[in-house]
């Protein structure tokens, strides 16, 4: 629709005309703030915590085991030098080879959530699947935070009896 | 064709002083737009309607997804 509504300027006599044709669900995707009736839902970016423990690729199992340890997840997720996020060092993996670096014991490609997404629409799959925790990142894969199940119910009930 | 940009430069034409329009209908813009956009829905943008922006300044279009 963009590419039309630029052209159509054009003809109009308009010349410096843009056309940001990745759109509002680009900018909604980055958690970038918005106006309007919807703008104030809950949303996974009001909820975003930063104390999930992180490992570098070449980084070993033994040295991320400490961190996770002191997390409240049971699990690191392995980030690259811009924090794309690259994989995930689960039970096994941590309890495995010590000497092991993360890259090459870490599940690929975890699931991930864009921040913009509502909570409501992120408790369902939370509850059916029994996620305690989604990993929240950027388009590109870079990662934001981590949102957890309670925090969201509790907002989401908070919401609901705004007195309480 | 309009030139086509992403959202570093969308954010520096901003800070320059452009214009942003939304092209989508109107109930999707009141349901949530980028700040500070103001609506000119596709269908509803003509000579007359074109009158309410600033020749004088870069004009920003964007809609849902480009499509």
């Amino acid at each position: 629709m963009s590419p039309r509504a630029a052209c159509r300027l054009q003809t109009l006599g308009f010349t410096r005309v843009y056309d940001y044709v990745l759109g509002k669900a680009d900018w909604l995707a980055y958690g970038l703030p918005t106006e309007g009736e919807q703008a104030n839902v809950p949303r996974a970016k009001d909820l975003l915590r930063q104390d999930v423990a992180t490992a570098r690729v070449d980084e070993r199992v033994s040295a991320v085991r400490q961190r996770v340890a002191r997390s409240p997840y049971g699990f690191a997720l392995v980030l690259a030098q811009d924090r794309t996020l690259l994989g995930r060092l689960g039970k096994a993996a941590l309890e495995g080879n010590p000497d092991a670096a993360a890259q090459q014991v870490m599940e690929p490609g975890p699931s991930t959530v864009r921040p913009d997404r509502q909570l409501a629409d992120l408790l369902e799959p939370m509850r059916t699947h029994n996620l305690q925790a989604m990993v929240v990142t950027t388009p590109q894969g870079r990662l934001l935070g981590v949102l957890r199940r309670d925090d969201a119910e509790r907002r989401l009930a908070q919401a609901a009896s705004p007195d309480r | 064709m309009a030139t086509r940009i992403d959202l570093k430069r969308l954010q520096e034409l901003l800070a320059d002083g452009a214009q942003l329009i939304e092209v989508l209908p109107r109930a999707e813009y009141a349901e949530e737009h980028l700040p500070g956009a103001v609506s000119l829905p596709l269908k509803e943008l003509d000579a007359t309607t074109a009158t309410t922006l600033d020749r004088t300044r870069p004009v920003v279009v964007y809609c849902w997804d480009g499509l």
